[in-house]
């Protein structure tokens, strides 16, 4: 099998979505990225459609995190991204787009659960009042709906003027979701969640976001293939920053094209 | 053997030194404490100094250093803060900024008499300003100035960047996540950064005896309209602070009492800057768990 | 849908907002720097007159031992020669450092390798506190301690090197003390532990292995006190006798940069030449903060080559 490697690094399997029976949230089209000179990303192409969750697999080091970070520019700093990123019908990877503006349609949740050190509700309401929302009654209303979008809202309901810091990690995570729901994004751009919780956080969240798929269009960069497996409607695989193989998450997972995606599922390496 | 005699003495030797060290300093401390706290009493604590007779006080002087002190820091903290933020934020890692730190650097190592001799020139003379308040607030925020840029980009620089992404995922500009989020965060150890350089400035003298003057004229405590000259608040009136008193009273030699107002003065001093220490520490505390528990 | 689109092809607030704050924070950065430019601009335009407009020259001003710049001197030129005083701010400044070192070092070494829990409880705050004591009480106590004792031990007004030296020890000690800690803390504890593995006494360990590996941060503790020393003005002028004479020996009252310039800035006219040849002192001062700068920042980037081969 030795000498098949090299074929099979060349093997990919990428699904497109007939734009008829789909309708597609957020598409790549030829995206390079580069940390300095060394090239992250050589060939990401992915179709996302609209309210679906998506996963992003792969090793880690394959670039799954990148990509996912470059969708609402967060890497525009620290990496150059080429290519386009096509959001309604617009390449968001353009000076002419505001990219604040791009942020708030579409949402991110990181790694690590990051929530400011200020209070419960202000951690929500802040970047809300921060775009000119005063309205008190407006504000708890929003506050308590994303708190119960989150599943969280019964935990912390006589607490919202505690420090958020104070939250476990895994309640911290989930306020991270809340907060990032409460200003309504089209797309939630998740990267490894879950993977600083427990297993019971774990879970929590996982069916946090099969309720958010109703109103959402999630992508989730995850290492537990469990948890692709149990969430998403599609998978990719990625291996040394470029796609290998994007399907519906059943036929990755039971028979997939591509060898490397099949060692790789089957635990034989990353 | 001969290591482990070597050993043996070398840390005698090392327990020597460090105990005549802190005799040293434990002297010093003591050495003002107490020539200067029997000093210490409400009247002189609030009385005029007396420039040819014994039994003035260092009321003027007092609440001249006070208030210096809070001038110099309205004026220098936004400034730090904004300067703070750009080399901390928005600072791209190049040549440029590379020689704007060392520039700060420099400033930070001046010797204060040159900058108070730089006071001198542009704020009393070439403004016009004279030897006033306000040329010595000037004087002292040049002082201030890079220290207080430096500690306020270090206590930036620890606040994690995941607080920064996650202001930037909800759509917050950079501006936005640094003065609403980052800032709040960095909060506690700011404070203390700024309280400690309270006391630096508290106790500086090279830097105002030709900006602030060395003259304490009286006031008259009822008035408080900053636009009459003998007002407390009056930024145009020259101003003795309690630093500069001890160094004029020395050096001159004309009052009479003068080692036991320097004794009380230096007290006092000291008894600021242990004051402006212990706060520093304990606000930043307090602050800390403030933000991170309730 | 389309009002979506619409908003990401307008400028948002938040950009706005973000021109703003960086234009803001950038000219607070800037006037800093503009400050430090106008500090060079002035104290160089006054110094620099006493060479070009009252034509003194650079090298007599730099060697000559009379300072008296309203008369004129033994030559039939105005008598500004700053040796005593240039000679004065070094000596002390040297001696200081000299008699610092030692003490701060050991102390130091005490604090992080003997003695750590005593070192964290007591030296460490109780150093850093005395960091932030105001010079002006180190002259006072100088006043009222130093000048006595040397005047009765070696005779002489009291007044002098001496005393200077005596002085400035006691207020940089703290500064590079509490450094040289810091120094010796940032090397790596695996460092001890390997040497001490290999059957070294403490002693070996922190003489050839913990020292050694901390040898540029302390030589930056040291510049740094000198930078201290030399700069400060009040604690000095206080004790030193402030007469401008090339110092014979350590207990004849003598004069630094600094002492001479606080004496004298108030009471000479603007424009004059005895103003004038102060600024020069003064340039020498800020040419010299500028030097022991530059030193530091060398040692700062030889250590950090080392520590990287």
């Amino acid at each position: 099998m030795a000498d098949n490697t090299s074929m099979t690094t060349d093997q990919r399997n990428i699904m497109k979505f007939d734009p008829k029976a789909h309708e597609i949230a957020l598409s790549t089209e030829d995206l390079h990225v580069f940390y300095g000179k060394s090239e992250a990303i050589s060939e990401g192409d992915l179709q996302f459609e609209r309210y679906k969750i998506s996963a992003l697999i792969g090793p880690s080091g394959s670039g799954k995190s990148t990509y996912l970070r470059s969708l609402n520019r967060m890497n525009d700093r620290i990496a150059t991204v080429n290519g386009k990123i096509m959001y309604r019908g617009l390449d968001i990877n353009s000076n002419d787009i505001d990219v604040y503006e791009m942020r708030r349609h579409i949402g991110m949740v990181f790694q690590r659960p990051n929530p400011f050190a200020k209070s419960i509700y202000e951690n929500i309401a802040f970047a809300l009042r921060q775009r000119g929302m005063n309205n008190k009654q407006e504000l708890d209303e929003i506050v308590e709906r994303s708190l119960r979008q989150a599943a969280m809202w019964d935990q912390v309901k006589d607490d919202l003027n505690k420090s958020a810091l104070a939250l476990s990690g895994g309640q911290q995570q989930r306020l991270c979701i809340a907060r990032a729901i409460a200003i309504k994004p089209d797309i939630l751009l998740l990267d490894e969640p879950a993977s600083a919780l427990d297993p019971v956080s774990t879970s929590q969240i996982e069916d946090t976001l099969l309720e958010l798929k109703q109103n959402y269009t999630i992508i989730i960069v995850t290492h537990n293939m469990q948890q692709a497996s149990r969430i998403s409607d599609y998978t990719a695989f990625f291996n040394l920053g470029k796609v290998l193989e994007y399907a519906e998450t059943g036929d990755i997972f039971t028979n997939p094209k591509v060898d490397l995606t099949n060692d790789y599922i089957s635990g034989n390496f990353g | 053997m001969n290591a482990k005699r070597a050993d043996k003495l070398a840390t005698g030797i090392l327990y020597f030194v460090a105990g005549l060290v802190v005799l040293i300093l434990v002297a010093l401390l003591g050495y003002i404490l107490v020539q200067g706290v029997p000093e210490i009493s409400w009247h002189f604590l609030t009385s005029p100094a007396l420039a040819f007779e014994a039994g003035g006080g260092i009321g003027i002087q007092l609440f001249n250093s006070f208030y210096l002190l809070f001038l110099a820091l309205l004026i220098s903290l936004p400034i730090s803060l904004g300067a703070g933020i750009y080399l901390n934020e928005y600072a791209p890692q190049n040549t440029l900024t590379g020689l704007v730190r060392t520039t700060i650097e420099i400033l930070s190592s001046l010797p204060s008499v040159v900058v108070g001799l730089f006071g001198y020139l542009f704020f009393v003379v070439q403004f016009k300003l004279g030897f006033s308040i306000l040329s010595g607030a000037f004087a002292l925020t040049v002082f201030n100035l890079p220290i207080l840029t430096r500690s306020i980009e270090e206590a930036l620089a620890n606040i994690d960047d995941n607080q920064r992404e996650a202001g930037y995922a909800l759509g917050l500009s950079r501006w936005e996540t640094v003065t609403k989020i980052v800032v709040p965060a960095a909060l506690p150890s700011i404070i203390t950064g700024v309280v400690l350089s309270a006391g630096r400035i508290f106790g500086e003298a090279a830097a105002l005896i030709y900006t602030a003057g060395q003259s304490a004229p009286a006031l008259n405590f009822s008035d408080w309209n900053p636009f009459n000259i003998s007002s407390p608040l009056s930024p145009m009136r020259p101003a003795e602070t309690l630093a500069v008193h001890i160094w004029k009273i020395n050096s001159e030699g004309i009052m009479p009492d003068a080692k036991a107002v320097s004794a009380g003065a230096s007290a006092v001093l000291i008894i600021a800057v242990l004051l402006f220490n212990f706060l520093a520490r304990w606000l930043g505390k307090r602050l800390y768990k403030h933000l991170t528990a309730e | 849908m389309d009002k979506i689109r619409a908003s990401l092809l307008k400028k948002s607030v938040a950009t706005k907002i973000e021109r703003r704050g960086k234009i803001l924070s950038l000219s607070c950065l800037a006037l800093i720097i503009v400050v430090v430019f106008l500090i060079f601009y002035f104290v160089a335009s006054r110094g620099l007159a006493t060479f070009f407009e009252n034509h003194i020259n650079l090298w007599q001003f730099l060697s000559g031992t009379q300072w008296n710049p309203g008369t004129t001197g033994t030559n039939g030129q105005p008598a500004v020669g700053a040796l005593p005083m240039i000679v004065g701010s070094f000596l002390i400044t040297i001696l200081s450092a000299l008699i610092a070192t030692p003490f701060a070092i050991g102390t130091a070494v005490f604090m992080t390798e003997i003695s750590p829990k005593r070192g964290a409880q007591i030296l460490r705050p109780v150093t850093e506190l005395l960091v932030g004591i105001p010079s002006v009480v180190y002259g006072f106590i100088g006043l009222q301690v130093v000048v006595p004792f040397v005047r009765n031990t070696f005779g002489g007004s009291g007044y002098g090197i001496l005393s200077g030296t005596f002085v400035l020890f006691v207020m940089i000690l703290p500064t590079v003390t509490s450094m040289s800690a810091d120094a010796l803390n940032a090397v790596p504890r695996y460092y001890r532990e390997a040497s001490l593995a290999l059957g070294a006494t403490r002693w070996q360990t922190i003489y050839k292995v913990v020292l050694r590996a901390a040898i540029p941060g302390m030589l930056t503790a040291i510049v740094f006190g000198m930078a201290r020393a030399f700069g400060e003005a009040l604690a000095v002028q206080m004790v030193i006798g402030n007469a401008t004479l090339l110092p014979q020996n350590l207990v004849s009252p003598a004069s630094t940069l600094t002492s001479i310039l606080t004496m004298g800035i108030g009471n000479t006219v603007m424009g004059s030449l005895q103003n004038n040849a102060l600024w020069s002192l003064a340039m020498i001062l800020l040419l010299m903060s500028l030097v022991f700068n530059l030193v530091i920042r060398y040692i700062g980037r030889k250590g950090k080559l080392n520590n990287e081969r």
